[in-house]
């Protein structure tokens, strides 16, 4: 049932041979077929805007008030492609190979080779754009490296990369809806889709200032709609990141892939009371030049800088010499986890280790500087000066945003840092073509489940977006739209559309005339809780088969006592968010099903059941080598499929970063 | 730092929609942490209202990272409050003591108009971005990304212009409601790369031809922008503007 298309032939020559043999549009043709894209993030702009260029009818949707904001604006670190440009051995092989081991053999490969190989022409075209990537003084794009990798292939522009990419891609966009080949909705949200006869035709959708909804055709629908991390409430999402598009898709019948695959990443600021709205990321780049540590002595309450060198646990390098602090994500994560449940956790909550950068700060930065000033034996503090300047170029941005988030200076005093829910790897299952098991329906970007596995190496969530939508979907959604040129658009007065809205209208009635007790942002709250507790980093049978029912329970107290202020036909933000908070309570439940089915450990998704000895995730692949893409079968019941994977290249070994 | 609690009063103004009229409320909120950045201090006051059965004010929000550009709220006169290189989202509570009385206003300009509370439609910008705040290459191959190097000190330069979050805080502090830090921001960025050479006598035409239109004011020169600008966008981007804006009047090559 699940056919993933993936073409024949060896790893390295499938995208090729279908590219050559993919079926065409015509340019005539083109512009009489129309696509709509919902969010407008890497994946849902470079889409929209290369097929524009390509000449489709495409309508563009976002909730946010500009295109530009969409949360890939976020992304500090960078981005990674292929290039070799440092000759360090890098490859498109490397990087495939990397991907694939990262997330410890969950992915698909041939999915991830086409990744690998796009890499490089997504820095070409980026540069073209006029992408103010970061630069060496002989002119030449500069790299850093992040966790999981050996080489340096990671591109960036300070700790600002995903804003400089999406600012391009939304240039790309505003200069085809200026062309009048995409027509933009800003303040739109996605409702649910529209199928009919077995395709996707078209989406319901909310004006957010009018509160009117809207029926839109399309021959065909993308869904760029991004993650799903805020289920746990707290993440570093933006505070609108939602999955309703998906969530919707799910119920029309799009299978829902690995939903449990959730990556919690290890350096961010920690919570600092109740009151607590979102999470902020401090980037992984910062692990290149900051060491992470926690005091040796149990409940140490001394200042960082008061405890000496030989009382610090630089616990990362102790317990994986080969990669030390760049490890990848879910290894750094737990190991933070571990260190603080055994009670050395640093801060007033014990949930907190220190990042410190002193050290490079100083040996690595200020050595270098003081070198080429020729300034002979120069003392630490001419070394701490003449590093700052770096590191300030480097990450300035960062440092003064921890600043103000917390009042205290990094550049004197260790950050405090503890993992955070960042991403999730999880997401609509889609075939080799970025298609869902829905025809005409595709999912790109992080919505989709399809390239990182169990884990996703950093600064590939950029990468990956615009791989879908610049070089993956203008080539692929032809295959579909070549058979589709005789099809007529379908006007919304189809008893299809007029169904769907009446569904919509039905339930946005049903949320309002609940006049409960308990606001909306509670619901979230206590949704959060049980899935950071027991869907978080760490997992049992116990503690999921409790979720299930503290979520079904929820889920009943939402739709009985809920209290949303305002009215339908305005502006309501309340509103807006009822109905994405009543989707990821369903999620929820989802996602402890799923975590409770896998029973082996892999990558972020860890089984307390399944480990090694030393504590590291034990993966059982006699078992558990596949896709879970589950059905949705009605209330709180879904199908499992599975889609075996195998892996003909990257041969599946105990993942070692030791 | 030590954690503290405030009580404070907040003016906030109110308006339902573009069409009706708008007045400032008073809110007392309670025990405030110092720890709280402003828009979480926001939402504990919306939570109080839901409760109470009024309406939350609605506000523009979302990555809470000082990087989307999405809030925008004037604050005591000025936009995003009284931090330097700061946006609301950015700014904690910290930054004020008990008793305290702050006053909050949407964004105001004739091209931003208020869509609900403190909430402004800034769709203007999308449109001068149209009008030309791009490089017309379409996705396919272009030459390899290290084919043209390009002098470190120009990336950089091209760069801190490019880190401009789209809020609208320049326009909101200028008396003229001028958009030239905007605008000229972006000019900026792409005159100073190559890749964008070829387009940029047009650009700068049709950028400031669209600003017009959309009702912004001009610029006399007055800086607000600049020492309210989140991002720390010079007003030398502006001089360079006019100069690219006199080149593309002045002269031609034909």
């Amino acid at each position: 049932m699940l056919d993933s298309k993936i073409p024949s032939g060896p790893l390295e020559q499938k995208w090729t041979d279908y590219k050559g043999h993919v079926k065409l549009v015509n340019p005539a043709n083109k512009r009489k077929l129309e696509v709509i894209v919902v969010g407008t993030g890497l994946a849902g702009a470079s889409a929209a805007a290369s097929l524009g260029e390509l000449g489709y009818k495409v309508k563009a949707f976002c909730f946010q008030d500009s295109p530009r904001r969409a949360h890939s604006i976020a992304a500090q670190g960078g981005i990674n492609a292929a290039k070799n440009y440092q000759n360090d051995g890098d490859s498109i092989f490397r990087l495939f190979y990397d991907t694939v081991k990262g997330g410890d053999y969950r992915a698909r490969e041939a999915n991830v080779h086409r990744l690998a190989e796009v890499s490089v022409n997504i820095i070409d075209q980026c540069v073209a754009q006029g992408v103010p990537f970061a630069r060496d003084y002989g002119g030449l794009l500069n790299n850093r490296s992040f966790g999981g990798t050996q080489v340096k292939r990671t591109f960036y522009a300070a700790g600002q990369t995903g804003q400089q990419l999406l600012i391009g891609a939304y240039q790309a966009l505003e200069r085809q809806v200026a062309l009048g080949n995409v027509k933009m909705y800003s303040r739109h949200e996605m409702l649910d889709v529209v199928i009919i006869e077995g395709k996707a035709r078209g989406i319901i959708c909310r004006n957010l200032v009018t509160g009117e909804l809207e029926k839109h055709f399309g021959h065909a629908v993308l869904l760029c709609t991004g993650g799903y991390g805020n289920v746990f409430y707290l993440s570093t999402n933006a505070m609108g990141s939602n999955v309703t598009a998906a969530w919707k898709a799910h119920k029309k019948g799009a299978f829902f892939g690995n939903p449990c695959f959730t990556q919690i990443h290890p350096t961010c600021i920690p919570v600092s009371g109740d009151h607590q709205s979102k999470l902020t990321l401090m980037s992984e780049s910062l692990r290149n030049d900051g060491r992470i540590w926690v005091p040796k002595q149990k409940g140490d309450k001394r200042k960082a800088n008061d405890i000496p060198e030989e009382e610090r646990d630089y616990y990362l390098e102790r317990r994986y010499p080969a990669f030390g602090n760049l490890v990848p994500r879910d290894v750094a994560s737990r190991a933070a986890k571990e260190r603080c449940d055994a009670g050395y956790g640093v801060g007033t909550t014990g949930q907190a280790v220190y990042l410190d950068f002193k050290y490079n700060l100083i040996n690595k930065y200020g050595r270098a500087e003081a070198n080429k000033l020729g300034i002979d034996n120069p003392d630490t503090e001419t070394l701490i000066r003449l590093g700052k300047e770096v590191v300030k170029e480097e990450y300035g941005n960062l440092f003064d945003m921890y600043e103000k988030i917390t009042g205290e200076n990094p550049y004197e005093v260790p950050m405090r840092i503890y993992p955070a829910v960042h991403y999730t790897m999880g997401g609509l299952w889609v075939d080799y073509e970025l298609m869902t098991n829905v025809k005409g329906l595709y999912c790109l970007g992080e919505a989709n489940f399809s390239d990182h596995g169990a884990n996703r190496l950093g600064a590939s969530a950029l990468m990956q977006g615009l791989a879908d939508g610049y070089f993956v979907i203008p080539y692929t959604i032809g295959n579909y739209l070549a058979d589709e040129i005789a099809t007529k658009p379908i006007p919304t007065d189809h008893p299809a559309f007029i169904e769907t809205e009446k569904q919509v209208a039905g339930r946005i009635d049903t949320l309002m005339s609940i006049k409960g007790k308990q606001t909306v942002e509670s619901f979230h709250k206590r949704l959060g809780k049980i899935m950071w507790e027991k869907c978080g980093m760490a997992r049992n049978e116990q503690g999921l088969k409790e979720a299930i029912v503290e979520i079904q329970q929820l889920k009943k107290e939402f739709w009985s006592d809920v209290k949303i202020p305002g009215s339908i036909n305005e502006m309501n933000p309340e509103l807006d968010k009822a109905g994405r908070v009543a989707d990821f309570i369903e999620l929820g439940e989802l996602m402890c099903k799923d975590a409770l089915n896998r029973n082996e450990s892999c990558g972020g998704h860890f089984r307390e059941e399944s480990q090694t000895e030393e504590g590291e995730a034990k993966r059982d692949d006699a078992n558990y080598s596949y896709v879970a893409a589950w059905e949705y079968k009605g209330d709180s019941n879904w199908e499992l499929h599975q889609e075996q994977l195998t892996f003909e290249v990257a041969k599946p070994t105990q993942r070692s970063y030791k | 730092m030590e954690q503290y609690s405030m009580n404070l009063t907040l003016k906030v103004w109110r308006q339902k929609n573009s069409a009706e009229r708008g007045s400032f409320e008073t809110y007392p909120v309670k025990n405030i942490s110092s720890e709280m950045s402003f828009l979480e201090m926001i939402d504990v006051l919306n939570e109080e209202l839901i409760r109470d059965g009024k309406d939350p004010i609605a506000f523009d929000h979302d990555c809470r990272e000082g990087i989307c550009g999405m809030c925008s709220m004037y604050i005591n006169g000025r936009p995003h409050g009284p931090w330097q290189n700061n946006t609301v989202c950015q700014l904690h509570m910290r930054a004020y003591k008990d008793g305290d009385t702050i006053v909050i206003e949407p964004w105001r300009a004739n091209a931003f108009p208020v869509i609900k509370d403190l909430m402004v439609d800034r769709s203007s910008f999308d449109r001068i971005i149209q009008a030309g705040g791009y490089i017309s290459v379409n996705t396919g191959s272009p030459v390899d990304a290290n084919a043209i190097p390009v002098e470190k000190d120009m990336a950089d330069a091209a760069f801190a212009a490019a880190a401009c979050i789209g809020c609208g805080a320049c326009v909101a502090a200028c008396k003229n409601s001028s958009a030239m830090l905007f605008l000229s921001a972006k000019v900026t960025h792409l005159a100073l790369l190559p890749q964008g050479h070829p387009e940029r006598r047009t650009r700068a035409m049709n950028m400031v031809a669209q600003m017009d239109k959309e009702g912004f004011g001009a610029c006399t020169n007055t800086g607000a922008c600049e020492a309210v600008c989140p991002k720390g966008i010079s007003i030398e981007n502006i001089a360079r503007l006019n100069r690219e804006y006199m080149m593309a009047g002045l002269a031609s090559d034909k």
